[in-house]
């Protein structure tokens, strides 16, 4: 799709979707999951859910579904995962499938690896993606850059899940955003879930992918509730990469954001529309690699302004990436110079006070919006 | 059959042969049971040497001669031991409450059970020494010089705490101390350039690199000491087996659980860590042998966490109750020195209470001063000082928003 956008000139009219990854990659007949009922039933078969379950049950379903899934990590296993994503996995799976790994992220990521060199379907665990720094030559170098410098011989199929980003309280070296650095890789694909439905959606696609795929979740999401339709619910239901989700529609300025920030910029703009009953779209990106440029672009051209909010590092970062992109392809739509929220450029300090002013957070968003749109 | 293979292996150094005879004629087991140690003409002067003898269950060793089984002391030095495990348990307990009453934020690993080790080797080192850890390092920044209120004043994110609130529970830092570390694994290689740099500049000294059982695979480890052994450099890693990582008891981590003998061609020593005499004489011993020039040790002190991993983790789903109060009511480091220093008429049950009491008095009050100290204030100045040497910084650091840039 992108090829056909013209930088800084015509908007392509949309295209359709591509197919989901699925149905091409899918090399198992599928046999019917047993779904546990996770959470509480609402209207219209709605159910609640929380990030956590959603990922449990996303992991459940295609360990179901494939017997070359696996999944390998830092207490995955035994102790139902660090922060209880994999609980119930090992009891219902057994060991083969479910493995917990000895704290060595260079080695079990290379190994991971290997095995999806060799045709398996490994979900690699990292506890956070601060540990991931460890492993990152096996991530890019030898997982995402495999099959390009084969040829196209030599595919691998992997997915590294787990959290990133933002965490509260746990000082500089636990509290960093890698999107920018995955998002970044050719021969990776990157996607960030916010709701529910986008952790089971995405980390689904992910494991069908053939392709390395980094699903970069947020520890501080795991307990937040969402509402999970009742399609989602399903064994089938997965999330395209590379189509954001307009997660509020809104006419008066865009807001392309990710993962935590999502949530974050939902308050603000509500918000904002009670104060000065402006309408601000807010697009999830849901996957960075691919990135929706023509839903940004799209938006941007009813809206005419654009403010991105993520929580990364500023320079470099995944907010730098969306302007220029915005500049490259939609700067004949917009009405002031796009604008960014990003963390701050210093390590995450441990004090609250300090660590409150360096990352994004709704009154930032609100009162930037504002200033933005001159109320 | 890891020895065996060594010791049919052709790359045999004399030393090693030695060594293995004797081993193998000792045949003395680590225990965490301290029990039969002994001391015997203990002067009547606070400050007069004289000799205990350690538990014949103290040490074991791999292609080393075991460190002497007696330690010169003096009846001062023993109380004061006694007094620093008291005071880093105390401070463990307030971090307890303190994370409890949820003044605490994020992690918090405690070391209630390790105090022999933090304690044993502060008293066979001097400040010139290094010591580098991983993030259960409130004890160790106690004995190295860190105060009570610095460090609780820390977890509590104020201002004056030790690292001015920028670092949190997991990392601490003083003179000879090089943290508090939040990367498993990451602390050894560091620590053996803190050896080279001794060697470089000529010092005499050593430096104790630490770990933990889960620690011990990660293949930067492994790295390290085989640098250390190239170039011989006056290191000490220490592995402290409290049996478990997380979640993960050790022999479901580790290939070879005994840790002592993973240098490989480096030689190791295994030290009951529940002993800080044990402690304090293995690692007296290594520091003499690797800055006599005979390269990096590995030591394992054998010990024990009473605690989950850190305050989150209740610690009873990989583990039993039962485990954790044996070790508790027949293993503990404080009140098995208690024992021998009465056992041995170094003190009395009165003096002892009294250093308890006192003991938990300053940190106390200690704790009380750090609590009643205020947090950063909320400046960006507060904020973006120190990423850079002061001076030296960049012109200015993006903000959140352009708005907020910071310019020095
Ligand atoms: C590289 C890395 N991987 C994983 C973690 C998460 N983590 C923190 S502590 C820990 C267990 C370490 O166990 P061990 O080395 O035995 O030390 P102990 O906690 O027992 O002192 C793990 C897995 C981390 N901090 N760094
Ligand atoms: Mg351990």
């Amino acid at each position: 799709m992108l090829r056909f956008l013209r930088p800084a000139s015509r908007f392509v009219s949309a295209a359709a979707a591509r197919p989901v990854a699925r149905s091409a990659f899918q090399l198992f007949p599928r046999v019917p999951a047993i779904i546990q009922s996770q959470g509480y039933a609402t209207e219209g078969g709605v159910k609640d859910y929380t990030v956590r379950d959603a990922l449990n049950e996303a992991l459940a379903e295609e360990l179901e579904l494939n017997p070359k899934v696996f999944v390998l990590g830092e207490e995955v296993a035994q102790y139902n995962g660090a922060y209880k994503v994999t609980k119930g996995l090992l009891d219902r799976f057994g060991d083969k499938r479910v493995i917990d790994s000895p704290i060595t992220e260079s080695g079990f990521c290379g190994l991971t690896v290997g095995a999806a060199l060799a045709g398996l379907h490994p979900v690699c665990e990292f506890m956070t993606f601060n540990f991931a720094m460890q492993a990152i030559d096996q991530i890019v170098n030898s997982a995402a850059k495999t099959h390009y410098m084969s040829g196209g011989i030599q595919p691998c199929n992997i997915t590294f899940r787990g959290p990133n980003g933002f965490a509260a309280g746990v000082a500089a070296q636990h509290s960093q955003d890698y999107s920018a650095w995955y998002g970044s890789i050719p021969g990776l694909k990157v996607v960030t879930p916010w709701s529910a439905e986008d952790a089971k959606g995405l980390l689904k696609a992910a494991i069908r992918d053939p392709n390395p795929v980094c699903v970069l979740e947020n520890e501080l999401l795991y307990g937040q509730v969402f509402p999970m339709s009742e399609a989602a619910q399903k064994d089938d239901f997965v999330i395209p990469f590379g189509k954001a989700k307009i997660e509020r529609a809104g006419k008066d300025l865009t807001i392309v954001t990710l993962s935590r920030c999502v949530g974050q910029s939902l308050v603000a703009a509500e918000n904002i529309k009670k104060k000065y009953g402006v309408e601000v779209e807010v697009i999830n990106l849901r996957s960075i690699k691919p990135l929706d440029v023509e839903s940004i672009v799209k938006s941007v051209k009813k809206t005419h302004r654009l403010l991105c909010v993520e929580s990364g590092f500023p320079a470099f970062g995944v907010g730098a990436e969306i302007l220029a992109l915005g500049m490259e392809y939609a700067f004949d739509y917009l009405d002031a110079p796009a604008q960014r929220i990003t963390g701050a450029e210093v390590p995450t300090p441990y004090a609250q006070k300090l660590e409150d002013m360096s990352f994004p957070n709704e009154s930032l968003i609100e009162n930037y919006i504002a200033k933005m749109l001159r109320l | 059959m890891f020895s065996r293979t060594l010791r049919t292996s052709h790359v045999a150094a004399p030393l090693r042969n030695n060594a293995f005879s004797r081993t193998t004629l000792v045949k003395r087991t680590v225990t965490t049971d301290a029990a039969t140690a002994h001391a015997e003409a203990v002067p009547a002067e606070d400050t007069k040497p004289f000799q205990v003898t350690l538990s014949d269950e103290s040490f074991e060793t791999y292609e080393l001669d075991p460190p002497p089984y007696t330690l010169n002391t003096t009846k001062k030095e023993l109380k004061q031991i006694y007094h620093d495990m008291v005071s880093v348990r105390r401070m463990e307990m307030a971090a307890d409450r303190l994370y409890k009453e949820k003044k605490i934020r994020g992690f918090c690993h405690l070391s209630t059970g390790q105090e022999a080790v933090a304690v044993g080797i502060e008293h066979s080192l001097t400040k010139e020494d290094d010591v580098i850890t991983a993030y259960r390092c409130h004890g160790f920044a106690l004995m190295r010089g860190g105060t009570v209120k610095s460090i609780v004043g820390e977890l509590l994110g104020r201002r004056e705490g030790i690292a001015y609130g920028k670092g949190g529970s997991m990392h601490m830092f003083a003179k000879g101390f090089y943290g508090g570390n939040g990367i498993v694994g990451a602390q050894v290689p560091v620590g053996a350039g803190l050896a080279f740099a001794h060697k470089y500049k000529g010092n005499n000294n050593v430096t104790v690199a630490l770990y933990g059982d889960g620690a011990s695979n990660q293949g930067q480890v492994f790295e390290a000491f085989n640098m250390a052994k190239l170039w011989n450099l006056p290191v000490l890693f220490g592995c402290e087996n409290n049996k478990y990582g997380m979640g993960t008891a050790a022999n479901r981590s580790s290939a070879l659980t005994d840790y002592y003998k993973r240098g490989q061609y480096m030689p190791g020593l295994k030290v009951n860590g529940m002993d800080v005499l044990a402690v304090k004489a293995a690692v007296q011993h290594g520091k003499e042998y690797t800055t006599a020039g005979n390269g990096p040790l590995v030591l394992e002190y054998v010990t024990y966490r009473y605690g989950g991993h850190s305050m989150s983790d209740p610690g009873t789903t990989y583990r039993t109750r039962e485990e954790i109060q044996r070790m508790r009511s027949t293993q503990d480091p404080i009140a098995g020195l208690k024992q021998k220093l009465l056992e041995w008429n170094v003190t009395t049950e009165e003096e002892l209470k009294r250093i308890d009491k006192d003991a938990r008095a300053a940190v106390d009050a200690e704790v009380a001063e750090a609590e009643a100290m205020p947090p950063p204030d909320a400046t960006p100045q507060n904020l973006y000082e120190d990423i850079y040497v002061r001076g030296s910084e960049l012109p200015f650091m993006r903000g959140r928003t352009l708005e907020e840039n910071y310019y020095y």
